[in-house]
């Protein structure tokens, strides 16, 4: 098992980063979902 | 919905497949042993960096010839993604080199030219962030991107023009080269899997950027109606 933490460490990292970089994606999604619905919500009260 | 979860499982199935794959059925390497294994995820993520640039040129291509907006919304996508493959990239290549060459990090010709890569398309995100007008920013990102990928190609090719620290080629590398069949059946497995998960992250970064379009085009409808409006009340004032 020699040198096992770098084949470990090196896996975290390529999910870890994709998992983090999903997440990212996830929220701005969220962010601008709760933004669309204002926005129509405004369009919606204007009419 | 119901597509989106049974892809999601599926690649997920791959991935744990993958990497059980690559841990108990590849076979071991005899000069690195457990720490070749990490070969698996680098070409991988190198394989999802090179799919995404590609993708990315095109959308770029594209977008100046056509200018229509889902292209720079799939360009910007790609890039965000091969960026994320081109980092996993680096990173594990780092991770190997330690314990492989005693050293973290040598500029040699593949490592630098790949690093250069991604400053350069850690660039054009910035661009893109500096601009404020959506044509302008389009098509000036499109320029740069298309300028950039030409790195690309000089990256697959640095250990093949020039022979400095990084191993030669083990995949299309000429005589002396290739891989035991079943590591070249595990390392398909993993790039399967890995090409899933950019496909499914693409998919969901090229989403966030047609809702960005949509709420700037919300945005103009409600000033357009608060323009309007003020202009009837100022009409009826009269």
């Amino acid at each position: 098992m020699n040198n096992f933490h770098f084949l470990l460490a090196a896996w975290m990292v390529v999910w870890a980063v994709f998992f983090a970089y999903e997440v990212s994606v996830a929220s701005r999604m969220a962010k601008l979902r709760d933004e669309i619905e204002r926005l129509k919500q405004q369009l919606r009260e204007g009419q | 919905m119901k597509t989106r979860l049974g892809a999601t499982i599926l690649v997920a199935a791959l991935v744990f497949f993958a990497g059980y794959a690559a841990l108990f059925i590849a076979p071991d390497e005899a000069t690195m042993h457990q720490i070749q294994r990490i070969f698996y995820f680098h070409l991988s993520c190198w394989l999802v960096m090179y799919s995404a640039l590609t993708l990315a040129f095109i959308a770029n291509i594209a977008w100046l010839v056509t200018r229509k907006a889902r292209w720079d919304w799939l360009g910007v996508a790609s890039v965000e993604v091969g960026v994320v493959g081109c980092t996993c990239g680096l990173a594990t290549g780092v991770l190997w080199g330690r314990p492989a060459w005693g050293i973290w990090w040598t500029w040699d010709a593949r490592l630098t030219t790949a690093f250069i890569l991604w400053l350069l398309y850690i660039s054009y995100l910035l661009l893109r962030g500096m601009i404020e007008e959506p044509q302008r920013r389009a098509t000036l990102s499109a320029v740069f991107g298309i300028f950039a990928f030409l790195d690309a190609p000089l990256v697959y090719a640095s250990n093949r023009l020039w022979r400095t620290q990084h191993p030669a080629p083990v995949i299309f590398g000429g005589e002396n080269s290739g891989l035991d069949p079943t590591m070249g059946k595990v390392l398909v497995v993993c790039m399967v899997a890995m090409l899933g998960v950019m496909i499914l992250v693409l998919l969901d970064r090229y989403r966030l950027e047609r809702m960005r379009h949509e709420v700037d085009e919300l945005r103009l409808a409600v000033e357009t109606r608060r323009v309007d409006s003020g202009t009837l009340i100022k009409n009826d004032l009269r």
